[in-house]
């Protein structure tokens, strides 16, 4: 399997926290003493267990701390390694947990800051996302408003499992800030834990967990879609982190046959919800899903219709592939430079005014 | 060369109604609109489904989502089996207008008195001259066969 091309654009890494110790010089002194009284040591979710195969390949898994929670090691295990570009890193922390919204607010300014001075100023090649307190529209609004100077945060960062859906209205403003500042929506798999984690009610085994992912994808993109946001906001982009891709087809499809039908329900999707997708939404590319050959591979590209649709991404220092394996070899090599290289680019204007 | 036919008496079918009528033995739906008539093959190119048995309806549009026009209140007909709305005035559907196209036929009305042309088929009964019927305007065999 090929190993990225020198120079490629990794659309997904996850710089860890160490643990709330590591933020505290980042937060406002109220938030600090808060958290110290309270002695929080972490706030690790289910959507990641620290002990999951997934969430840190063997090798990449040091004993004494978490995985990736250095500049100096992600240095080691990817960027050096590969020759990587530019590397966009999605922090995942349960801040989107919380229910006291100042709170939320408060570590994800925390946090977000925490991204700047430990990583985005140690590395030229880094890029990051604005993590947003989604429990409130305002201060997430807030929060891209802070950061939207900084043009190396090229993204805002939201969970796929929140409070309501996300094309409801009420969180329209954050698409109006992020489109506003060029910054496409990022929709990363994993939960607030806010509601069962598939439509059907719990499960037991986290394999099912993530696995079913996928479906809140699929809901959350029905409701961008069905809700009008693309056409209220034509330039914004979203793109889905860690979804899968293979099921992108079969469920476009689904609602491009009943929008056929229905379409006097929501008169502003005025063309084919593919249309829509193909215009405004993009799909990192590990975990791959898709069919297992190159033949097979192809007709699913056929699918999807856009060469444009993938970007690139390692998902380090999840365990999606062994070695220097990035790029699956089923991908051809024109669109796995594709993926690497123009399509990052033109997802993510931003790296265009930042360029190292 | 097209052919003429007098399918029905106008008071047949009153505003905002619809009748099937056969024709050289084919289904032909036709439809009031505020006095104003349109003929479509009764059959919708999707899969087949009766327009006769379908809901007259209006268009609804949006500029902006939460914002709906509705206009053209009875101009659109919307398919029974899978709801796709057609535009009687032009036969397009309204999610793919140029891909799905139901068949329309020219119809007008003419007064009884004006019914001598002796070219006019008159299908089913015979005509009065104090009358309005429906007249349908059937485009030459030829084209007629490769539909
Ligand atoms: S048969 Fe008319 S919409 Fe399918």
């Amino acid at each position: 399997m090929p190993k990225p091309l020198p120079g490629a654009i990794d659309c997904d890494v996850h710089p860890s926290v160490p643990g709330m110790k590591s933020l505290m010089p980042h937060l406002s002194d109220h938030w600090a003493e808060v958290i110290d009284q309270s002695g929080l040591p972490d706030l690790e979710t289910w959507n990641y267990p620290p002990g999951a195969p997934l969430t840190a390949r063997s090798d990449w898994r040091p004993q004494a701390r978490k995985p990736a929670a250095n500049v100096e090691a992600m240095r080691v295990e990817t960027l050096d390694r590969w020759g990587t570009g530019i590397a966009i890193c999605n922090a995942l922390y349960g801040v989107q947990t919380l229910f006291n919204e100042d709170l939320a607010a408060g570590l994800c300014r925390g946090l977000n800051t925490w991204l700047a001075r430990e990583w985005l100023d140690r590395d030229p090649r880094l890029r990051g996302s604005i993590v947003l307190p989604v429990q409130s529209v305002e201060r997430s609004v807030d929060e891209i408003e802070h950061w939207a100077n900084d043009k190396r945060f090229v993204q805002v960062l939201m969970l796929v499992g929140g409070e309501t859906p996300l094309g409801r209205r009420h969180n329209w403003p954050i698409y109006a800030a992020a489109a506003r500042h060029g910054l496409p929506v990022g929709i990363h798999a994993g939960s607030s834990f806010r509601h069962p984690t598939t439509p059907v009610g719990w499960t037991s085994y986290y394999t099912e967990d993530y696995v079913n992912q996928s479906l809140a994808f699929q809901t959350q993109l029905a409701s961008l879609i069905c809700e009008g946001v693309f056409s209220k906001y034509p330039d914004l982009r979203v793109v889905l982190i860690e979804s899968g891709v293979s099921w992108l087809p079969a469920h476009i499809w689904h609602l491009d046959k009943f929008w056929k039908g229905l379409r006097m329900e929501v008169p502003w999707v005025d063309r084919p919800p593919f249309e829509i997708v193909r215009d405004h939404v993009r799909l990192t590319a590990q975990p791959l899903d898709g069919p297992a050959t190159p033949v097979a591979f192809g007709q699913f590209m056929e699918q999807m219709g856009s060469d444009k649709l993938l970007l690139f991404a390692s998902d380090y220092p999840h365990w999606q592939f062994d070695g220097d394996d990035a790029v699956p070899d089923v991908i051809s090599p024109t669109l796995a430079r594709k993926m690497q290289f123009d399509n990052p680019r033109e997802t993510y204007r931003r790296l265009e005014e930042t360029k190292s | 060369m097209s052919t003429r036919h007098v399918v029905a008496r106008a008071s047949d079918v009153p505003d905002g109604t619809r009748k099937r009528v056969t024709v050289d033995g084919r289904d032909i739906a036709l439809f009031n609109v505020r006095g104003e008539f349109f003929a479509t093959l009764d059959r919708c190119p999707h899969r087949g489904g009766s327009f006769c048995e379908g809901r007259q309806t209006g268009l609804v549009e949006s500029n902006e989502p939460g914002v709906y026009t509705y206009t053209r209140q009875g101009e659109i007909i919307r398919c029974p089996w899978h709801g796709w709305e057609f535009d009687l005035r032009t036969g397009r559907s309204k999610s793919a207008p140029s891909q799905w196209r139901a068949r329309t036929f020219e119809v007008t009305v003419a007064h009884g008195d004006q019914l001598e042309d002796t070219s006019l088929a008159l299908e089913m009964f015979p005509v009065a001259v104090e009358e309005d019927y429906i007249v349908l305007t059937l485009p030459a065999a030829r084209s007629r066969s490769r539909e």
